[in-house]
């Protein structure tokens, strides 16, 4: 396995529609492998885009099951991945492996449903919330071409928090 | 000696104090770098970063100009920096309540003693005249952990300030 470069801002190139994977192939699943690794050797990495080693493709995988007392989905290799509901609103920090030596803050869905096809081409239905939501929202931006600099809120957007009615 | 300086100003709010002084810098040939700025009670305020091998002699004169005709303050000093320095916070903390005299000191004394590094504040005066608020934000590094800080900020929470400890999660992908 390898560990691939990380395409940085300002490479125009993160800024490309990722289009979508049609062969389930042996290529595919090498690119995943490395794709995975370079993940793990980003510091503090829990999420990647495809797009962001420059291989533009419709690839992400997240997996924030290191991250103590969460609920999360294990490894997710997700292809083709669409996000078919919403729900609630949060702000948290975000940073990237393409913006190094920045972090900000970021309005996301709280919790979220997906479909995406795994590494064999099989369609799996997730269910996502907090931590591992932001992770998959920002990692399925970076297929759209898009930064969470796109998506900053101010530092002051959070300073109450939002009480909830029911 | 370092080439950053940093640069405080302060003035009446009007428009164009960062145009004229980012234009009256740059044509002086000196990079900017990290910067806040920000109203303070109708005053505006700069502290901004500036990389320039004049001196501060040198540095004051080029914006002297505007600095006369927008009536502002300002001043420069030598500093040791350097970009890419950023520490991530790990908590954030809330304070608010009716505004009386000594919250920011015992508040931010009791973080001190529980370890906390602040990195960034922020504060206003909310409400109106004859009940004015204190809104409080702080980000920074918890370094003994959060448990001390709900702790210290407990002995706040007596006199009906409301505090609230949240920790950053950063997620990096």
């Amino acid at each position: 396995m390898t560990v691939l470069d990380i395409l940085k801002y300002p490479d125009e190139a993160l800024k490309q529609i990722s289009q979508p994977v049609e062969s389930f192939d042996e290529e595919l699943s090498t690119f995943l492998a490395n794709l995975e690794e370079t993940m793990r050797a980003g510091p503090g990495g829990v999420g990647i885009a495809a797009a962001q080693v420059g291989y533009f493709s419709r690839i992400a995988i997240v997996d924030v099951s290191s991250k103590p007392k969460i609920k999360h989905n294990g490894c997710m290799i997700l292809i083709n991945p669409e996000i078919k509901t919403w729900e609630g609103m949060k702000v948290g920090r975000e940073g990237c492996m393409s913006v190094p030596d920045y972090t900000g803050n970021v309005i996301r869905a709280e919790k979220i449903t997906l479909q995406a096809c795994n590494a064999q081409g099989e369609l799996c239905d997730y269910e996502c919330e907090a931590y591992e939501a932001r992770a998959v929202q920002h990692e399925l931006d970076h297929l759209d071409g898009l930064l969470f600099l796109d998506r900053l809120v101010s530092r002051r957007t959070d300073l109450f928090k939002r009480k909830k009615y029911k | 000696m370092s080439e950053w300086k940093m640069l405080t100003l302060v003035g009446q709010d009007k428009p164009g104090i960062v145009a004229k002084i980012t234009t009256a810098l740059f044509e002086a040939g000196s990079q900017l770098g990290e910067a806040s700025m920000m109203r303070l009670g109708g005053n505006f305020t700069i502290m901004l970063m500036v990389k320039s091998e004049q001196s501060v002699e040198q540095l004051n004169q080029s914006i002297e100009p505007v600095v006369k005709e927008m009536q502002l303050s300002s001043s420069f000093q030598s500093i040791e920096a350097s970009l890419h320095q950023h520490e991530i916070p790990d908590t954030r903390i809330t304070v608010y309540g009716a505004d009386r005299p000594g919250i920011v000191a015992k508040a931010t004394s009791g973080l001190l003693d529980a370890g906390f590094n602040i990195m960034d504040l922020e504060s206003d005066v909310a409400g109106d005249e004859a009940n004015p608020i204190y809104i409080m934000h702080i980000e920074g590094l918890a370094v003994h952990g959060s448990e001390a800080l709900e702790r210290a900020m407990e002995q706040i929470k007596i006199n009906g300030v409301h505090v609230d400890v949240t920790p950053i999660d950063v997620m990096i992908g």
